[in-house]
C-alpha cells in the first residue's frame, strides 16, 4: 500500500514537503550555513501562499531555538531546522525547550563540527546534544526522512508525551541526494495529524507561569520526573508508527534489524550509512557467514528492551560510530551499547569501530573488513581496542 | 544498476544534470539517486557528480568509484583533472568538445568507447548561453540509454519553466549530433 503520488526530490525538500502537510504555523530559523535547502524550501511555500505559516529569519541560531520556544508555548506547531555548527548554537535552548515540554520538531542534518572547518556529514553534532532531552530518531533515506517528520509531530504533540523531537538525517548523505518518495494526500496526513491542542499555551487570560526557578529543594525532583516522562514516551512512539503504518504501508520500529534472525555476527548502525551495510551483510551471508545488520532508530529515549531482544543471540556485535568521544571509553554509541548490555546474563562481546567522520564515505568492502576483522578481534579477546575504518594511521 | 560521473566545473550544472537524469528514471517507474560531490561551491573549481539507476531501490550512498559511463561537460577538464579514473573496462566516455571522439579515445590509449559533441555550440545557437548541462542530457541517454529521452520532459519543464522548451530542444538536437568511436557503444 503505496499511497501519494511518487516523486523524485530532494531529501531536504521532502522535509518541507513533510512541513507543509501538517500545516506548521511557525518555522524560526536561521537561513545561513551551516543550513540546508529545509528552511529556504519553507521560506518559499510561506512567500507564495502554499503554506499559512509565520516564517521568522532569525539572526542565528539561538534565537531560532528561542523564537520556536515562544511559538510552541502558545500552542502554535513549530517547526526549525539546523546542522553541526548551527546545532551547537542553539544548545543550551534546546535544554529549555525539553524541560518545559514544548512538542518543537526540528530535522537535524548531521555534519562534522570544526576545527579544522569540515561542513560534511557525521554524528559529532547529534552526540553532543544526546542528553538534553530530546526525543531523538535517525532516518536512513529520504522516504524515511519524510515519514519520521510527519509522525514526529504528531509524537511530540500526544497529550502523553510532550516533548520537542529531533529527526536526524545525514548531512549531504541524506539531506543533498535526489531519491524516490512517496508523498501522502494531505486528508490523509490531516486525519492522522489533526489540529494541535496544546494543554498548558501560554493564553493571556489565565497567566501561568513556566521554567522559572526551582532551588536545590525542588530542582532535582523536577529532573527525575523530567527524565520518568521521557523513558515513558516509549509506547506512544510505537503506538504512532503503528498508525502510520496503517496509512502509509512502510513501517517503523525503535530498533531494526537485517538478515539478523540466525546471526551470529551482528553490525550495528544509526543513519544512512545502514543500507550500504545492507549490500555488505547481503555480501556475507552469500558466503555462508551468519551475519546480520541492527540499525537505532529511536536513539532517545534509548530503547533498551528492543534492543536487547536484537542482539541478544548474537555473539559479536561491531559497532559503527560516526562521532570520538575523545578520551573516552569507545564511540559513543558503543559506550551506550556496552552500558545497555552490561547487566545482561548472556551478551555479545563488542567491538568499537569509528569511522565515516567528515563526510568520508564507507565502502561496501570497508563494511565487510569490519564485520571480519572485528570478529576475529573479538574471537582473540581484544575488546578494549578503539578501531579505525578508512582512516590512514 | 547503471553508475554514471558527470564532470564539470562549479557553475556548469553538471548537479542538474544528475538530478535531471535521476528524476527522469524515477518518473519511469525506476529508482535513482543523484548527488554531487559534496562541498563548499566555488564557481570554475572542477566539481562531479553522480548518478545511479537501477530497478530496484538503490542502497548504496558512496560516491561512485567505478562509474559505467563517465560524462565531461569542459573539454579542458580532461587536461586537469583524471575522469576515467575506475571507468569499468566495458564503461564509455562522453566529452564536449570540437574534437572528434578518435582525437579524445587516443589520449586513453583506446581503452574505452569515446563519445564526443559539440554541445557547446548547440546550447549557444538553441539557448543562447554557453552552459551545456542541459544539451549533454541528449549525448548521455543516447550513449548510455539510462533513460528515455522523453522522460527527460517534466523534470525539465519542472526546473526551466519557460526555458524548457529550449533546453530540451538542445537535448534533442545533442542526442542527434553525438558521434561515438566505436559504434558499438551506441544503443
Amino acid at each position: 500500500m503505496m499511497t501519494g503520488k511518487r516523486i523524485g526530490m530532494e531529501s531536504s525538500l521532502g522535509i518541507a514537503e513533510a512541513v507543509k502537510l501538517a500545516n506548521a504555523d511557525v518555522v524560526a530559523a536561521y537561513p545561513i550555513t551551516p543550513q540546508t535547502h529545509i528552511v529556504e524550501r519553507l521560506a518559499e511555500l510561506v512567500a507564495n501562499g502554499e503554506l499559512d505559516a509565520a516564517y521568522i529569519p532569525v539572526e542565528s541560531e539561538h534565537s531560532a531555538m528561542s523564537a520556536c520556544l515562544g511559538s510552541a508555548a502558545t500552542g502554535a506547531r513549530t517547526f526549525t531546522a539546523t546542522a553541526g555548527q548551527g546545532l551547537e548554537l542553539m544548545h543550551e535552548v534546546l535544554y529549555v525547550a525539553s524541560s518545559m515540554r514544548l512538542p518543537i520538531v526540528m530535522a537535524v542534518a548531521n555534519r562534522a563540527l570544526s576545527s579544522p572547518l569540515n561542513v560534511w556529514g557525521d554524528h559529532s553534532d547529534v552526540m553532543a546534544v544526546r542528553d538534553t532531552g530530546w526525543i531523538q530518531m535517525f532516518a536512513e533515506n529520504g522516504q524515511q526522512v519524510f515519514d519520521l517528520t510527519l509522525c514526529a509531530f504528531r509524537i511530540a504533540e500526544d497529550p502523553e508525551v510532550l516533548f520537542p523531537v529531533m529527526v536526524h538525517l545525514d548531512g549531504f548523505h541524506l539531506s543533498h541526494v535526489v531519491e524516490p518518495f512517496y508523498l501522502m494526500e494531505q486528508d490523509v496526513v490531516d486525519k492522522f495529524l489533526p489540529r494541535f491542542r496544546f494543554p498548558l499555551a501560554l493564553d493571556p487570560d489565565k497567566p501561568l507561569t513556566a521554567g522559572a526557578f526551582f532551588p536545590p529543594g525542588v530542582y532535582g525532583e523536577a529532573r527525575r520526573a523530567q527524565d520518568d516522562a521521557l523513558r515513558s514516551v516509549r509506547p506512544v512512539i510505537s503506538r504512532t508508527w503503528r498508525e502510520f503504518e496503517e496509512i502509509s504501508g512502510r513501517s517503523y520500529k525503535p530498533v531494526e534489524t537485517y538478515r539478523a534472525d540466525d546471526a551470529r555476527v551482528l553490525l550495528l548502525t544509526m543513519g544512512s550509512f545502514s543500507e550500504t551495510a545492507m549490500l555488505a551483510i547481503d555480501q556475507l551471508r552469500e558466503r555462508g557467514q551468519q551475519v546480520g545488520l541492527v540499525r537505532i532508530r529511536l536513539w532517545r529515549p534509548f530503547p533498551f528492551t528492543e534492543f536487547r531482544q536484537a542482539v541478544g543471540n548474537a555473539e559479536t556485535l561491531v559497532v559503527l560510530d560516526r562521532a570520538i568521544s575523545y578520551g573516552g571509553p569507545t564511540g559513543p554509541v558503543c559506550a551506550e551499547v556496552k552500558a545497555a548490555l552490561y547487566s545482561e546474563p548472556k551478551r555479545p562481546r563488542i567491538v568499537s569501530y569509528v569511522g565515516g567522520l567528515g563526510g568520508r564515505d564507507i565502502l561496501v568492502s570497508e563494511f565487510v573488513e569490519m564485520i571480519e576483522k572485528g570478529t576475529a578481534l573479538a574471537e582473540s579477546g581484544v575488546e578494549e581496542e578503539l578501531l579505525t575504518i578508512g582512516v590512514r594511521v | 544498476m547503471k553508475e554514471l560521473r558527470i564532470h564539470g566545473r562549479g557553475g556548469q550544472g553538471a548537479v542538474t544534470s544528475a538530478e535531471m537524469l535521476a528524476l527522469a528514471a524515477i518518473e519511469e517507474g525506476k529508482f535513482a539517486l543523484a548527488f554531487p560531490a559534496f562541498g563548499p561551491e566555488r564557481r570554475g573549481a572542477p566539481v562531479q557528480a553522480f548518478v545511479r539507476t537501477d530497478d530496484q531501490q538503490v542502497k548504496i550512498r558512496a560516491e561512485v568509484r567505478q562509474p559505467d559511463a563517465v560524462i565531461v561537460l569542459d573539454p579542458g577538464l580532461l587536461a586537469i583533472v583524471d575522469v576515467t579514473s575506475g571507468l569499468k573496462d566495458d564503461g564509455v566516455l562522453i566529452v564536449n568538445t570540437k574534437k572528434p571522439p578518435e582525437a579524445i579515445s587516443a589520449l586513453y590509449n583506446d581503452k574505452w568507447p569515446v563519445a564526443t559533441l559539440d554541445a557547446t555550440a548547440i546550447a549557444v545557437a538553441t539557448i543562447g548561453v554557453n552552459i551545456v548541462n542541459t544539451t549533454m542530457l541528449g549525448a548521455i541517454v543516447r550513449v548510455t540509454n539510462v533513460v528515455e529521452l522523453d522522460s527527460l520532459i517534466n523534470p525539465l519543464n519542472n526546473r526551466f519553466g519557460n526555458k524548457a522548451d529550449q533546453n530540451f530542444e538542445a537535448c534533442r538536437k545533442a542526442y542527434e549530433a553525438t558521434i561515438c568511436y566505436a559504434r558499438s557503444a551506441l544503443g
